[in-house]
């Protein structure tokens, strides 16, 4: 026995707390493929949509920016069913997770979008290529590549964001490490394996944005 | 000139016509009432000092420029707006699409896609556009880079090319969209000298082997006096003298054209 860290402790929860941190992956993958396609749309609207409908996707992006995701999770969760929108809290976690993040998405994209020539645009019209197709098979492809580490690196913050999930009662990883300690007054144990957890899969994911980063500096170029 | 029937087209409306076009960038007025007429399968030249004009004629033609007034005429049809009750109105997608597939443009940055390679390049627009089916495109853009020198390279990527071969394949992919009109805007000077020659070439080559009209933006004299038909010395957003290439470089009417004539050729 060990007062500071009960290691058998840990190692009774340890597969209770696994199968939480598959939760946490699961809502971390499925608010990033929303977030994926929200962002491409949100910068879609700002840069190519008439003016109104663009501004209105700005506001909406500085909006989802400059508001904390805790407080668009509960208004979620909240004030959706006064509306009559009842969702479980497993969406409700994926949506704001996905929305929060596609905002900041959006202003990775429009730098990337940003970073190509005019002149790219200026050949699809030459060639006569309408503006969808130009946009999705010259354009978009151009400007993946240089954000794809800073797409990586929004990812970790994402994922690491996942505990505010525990706010609605996600059963992610936080949510089970602290029900954890409240049905046993063990708090240490779950706490610092959820931070081992977090900061061992930070760092992997860490290590692969820059080995991304080092191919992605390679093509054609 | 024979009695052929490319020339009884020419006989007609001219290919090209820009009736009255004024092009304005804010307060500055770059094509000033302009009128050109050019007729089927000629080469023009337009010369000229920077800023007066020239590439934006080639710009408004490929519509990459809109024009404030007046009206660019392609085949006796109006460029960018088309007719209505009577009257000509904008013209719409489908509209402006057709129009632009008569024309064909070659950048002086190449502005190839540099995550396709040389035959992506130039099949690209040819199935997606065009409607061609993948062999037919890929056969006729392997004929094209073939004739543009570079068979052995369809394979590679933009980055793995010289300039000069950049150029050549841009060529080819404008070329692939079989266009009646193709517009080449200083498409020598982001090269270096050396490679100059290759492209020069090449468009050489395309001159007498298509039946193209051909509008060309150049500083290359010695090309533009040994090529064209006839060579268009702009300023000021005017054409101030026209001519066969022999009037312009031997004995241009204005001191203005002299002038401009002696600065170039004196830095070369």
């Amino acid at each position: 026995m060990n007062d500071i860290f009960n290691f058998a402790f840990a190692i009774q929860i340890l597969p209770l707390l696994a199968k939480a941190a598959v939760i946490t992956v699961e809502m971390t993958l499925a608010g990033f493929l929303l977030a994926l396609p929200t962002g491409l749309l949100l910068v879609s609207l700002r840069l190519y949509a008439p003016r109104p409908i663009g501004l209105g996707a700005t506001a909406l992006i500085e909006f989802l920016r400059g508001t904390p995701l805790l407080a668009q999770l509960f208004f979620m969760f909240f004030v959706f069913p006064l509306w009559g929108i009842r969702l479980p809290v497993t969406a409700i976690g994926i949506l704001a997770l996905g929305f929060h993040y596609g905002a900041y998405y959006s202003e990775v994209y429009r730098g990337g979008i940003e970073s190509v020539g005019r002149g790219q645009w200026e050949a699809c019209q030459a060639l006569n290529l309408g503006p969808l197709r130009g946009f999705f098979r010259i354009i978009l492809p151009q400007a993946i590549v240089p954000i794809v580490p800073a797409m990586g690196n929004y990812l970790i913050a994402l994922f690491k964001e996942t505990p505010i999930l525990s706010a609605i009662g996600v059963a992610e990883l936080m949510q089970t490490a602290k029900v954890i300690g409240s049905d046993t007054f063990q708090y240490t144990e779950p706490i610092t394996l959820t931070g081992v957890f977090f900061l061992v899969m930070s760092l992997i994911s860490a290590a692969g944005v820059r080995w991304l980063e080092r191919r992605v500096k390679g093509v054609h170029r | 000139m024979s009695g052929s029937s490319a020339v009884a087209d020419t006989a007609g409306e001219p290919l090209v016509r820009f009736d009255k076009v004024v092009k304005s960038f804010g307060s500055l007025v770059v094509l000033k009432e302009l009128d050109l007429a050019v007729a089927a399968h000629e080469k023009v030249s337009l010369i000229g000092p920077s800023g007066s004009g020239k590439t934006t004629v080639l710009r408004a033609l490929m519509t990459l420029e809109p024009i404030q007034s007046g009206v660019i005429y392609v085949e006796g049809e109006p460029l960018t707006h088309m007719p209505r009750n009577g009257g000509l109105v904008p013209a719409d997608a489908r509209y402006k699409r057709r129009m632009r597939s008569k024309i064909g443009m070659v950048f002086q940055q190449f502005n190839l896609f540099p995550h396709m390679t040389a035959l992506q390049n130039c099949i690209e627009a040819p199935l997606s556009v065009l409607g061609l089916g993948k062999d037919e495109a890929v056969a006729r853009a392997r004929e094209l880079l073939q004739m543009v020198g570079l068979g052995d390279k369809i394979d590679r990527y933009p980055g793995q090319l010289s300039g000069g071969q950049q150029q050549r394949v841009a060529i080819a992919r404008a070329l692939a969209m079989r266009p009646k009109v193709m517009l080449f805007d200083e498409v020598t000077s982001a090269l270096d000298p050396e490679v100059i020659g290759e492209v020069l070439a090449v468009i050489r080559d395309i001159g007498t082997e298509y039946k193209l009209t051909m509008l060309m933006v150049t500083h290359q004299m010695g090309f533009a006096r040994e090529f064209s038909d006839r060579v268009c010395f702009f300023y000021n957003g005017a054409i101030l003298e026209d001519g066969p290439p022999e009037q312009i470089f031997g004995n241009a009417r204005h001191e203005r054209t002299r002038q401009f004539l002696r600065a170039v050729l004196e830095a070369q």
